[in-house]
């Protein structure tokens, strides 16, 4: 007695197989594929301070709350380079590259958005 | 008004009053199949699993060997038999977890109810497998995105849950094939 499971495939189980593998994969590069953000938007408080295009290389200073933050993007990231708030969580979470992608420097009261092609989900207001 | 009362008229009173519930052998057959599907679902439960909500699903190869071998509504009755009592005796009955497992059970039954007219020739017990692991998964999703989890973000769960659907489906199908084989 062999126990070999495979000789019992058919014509239409690998055409199932194939079929489910393929959707898998689809569904992968559909669901877990995370749009590159091409604009970015600042808040001060309760006004915008602008939106900016993320392909450059510049440095901004935005006053806030407690004073002067520093912005540094970086070819389509971007990151709070300095702030003058006492935990620097702002600071820690680093370069921010993909679309709904968001920074909160709560003292200061600075927000960065990162924004996509297509607007995605906003999570905070949803 | 003759129409009417020939209607409302209780012809089998008589038969229903008088008779306790009378058993077949085709209840005991069901009765044996399920307390079989029980008992694997018991022993999954038990097993921990790498990622919560990820199981083989063992007692869905009684269901689709009693396809094969009693037809459909058999298996319709041993499935949800198993999800009924299972729930019961781990204590899960009418929570979320009985939810999860009644709906993935009732889509897995519609999804075979389709595949059983699919040829013979071409599709076997592995096909049917894994389009009803899909449905499973698919039923459990949708009552966890309606009711426990109303929140997109789930979407990002899909792929692995259908991943693990295809996996374990296919190896459920292969022992379906092999057990309707030596039968």
């Amino acid at each position: 007695m062999t126990h070999k499971l495979n000789h019992r495939l058919l014509l239409g189980d690998w055409l199932v197989i194939i079929a489910s593998v393929v959707s898998i994969i689809f569904m992968f590069l559909q669901f877990w594929s995370f749009e590159q953000a091409s604009k970015l938007k600042i808040r001060q408080g309760n006004q915008i301070i602008g939106t900016y295009d993320l392909n450059q290389t510049r440095d901004l200073h935005v006053h806030g709350a407690l004073g002067d933050a520093l912005i540094s993007i970086s070819q389509g990231k971007v990151r709070f380079k300095q702030s003058p708030c006492n935990n620097q969580y702002c600071v820690h979470q680093g370069w921010l590259s993909h679309a709904g992608e968001v920074a909160i420097c709560l003292p200061n009261q600075i927000s960065l958005h990162l924004i996509g092609v297509k607007s995605n989900y906003d999570s905070l207001n949803y | 008004m003759t129409h009417l009362t020939t209607k409302f008229k209780p012809s089998k009173s008589k038969t229903i009053k008088s008779k306790a519930i009378k058993t077949n052998s085709e209840d005991f057959h069901i009765a044996k199949l399920t307390a079989l599907a029980i008992g694997l679902h018991m022993i999954e439960a038990v097993i921990p699993s790498p990622l919560p909500g990820v199981k083989p699903g063992v007692a869905n190869i009684v269901t689709l060997f009693v396809l094969y071998q009693y037809g459909f509504a058999t298996a319709a009755w041993v499935s949800l038999l198993r999800v009924f009592a299972s729930s019961l005796l781990l204590g899960q009955f009418l929570s979320p977890t009985f939810l999860l497992s009644l709906s993935g059970a009732l889509l897995s039954l519609g999804a075979l109810y389709v595949a059983q007219y699919l040829p013979k020739k071409y599709f076997s017990a592995i096909s049917l497998s894994i389009l009803a692991a899909f449905a499973h998964i698919a039923g459990q999703l949708i009552i966890v995105r309606l009711w426990l989890i109303p929140h997109t973000g789930i979407v990002y769960l899909i792929p692995i849950f259908a991943l693990a659907a295809l996996v374990f489906g296919l190896i459920n199908g292969l022992i379906t094939a092999k057990l309707i084989k030596n039968h």
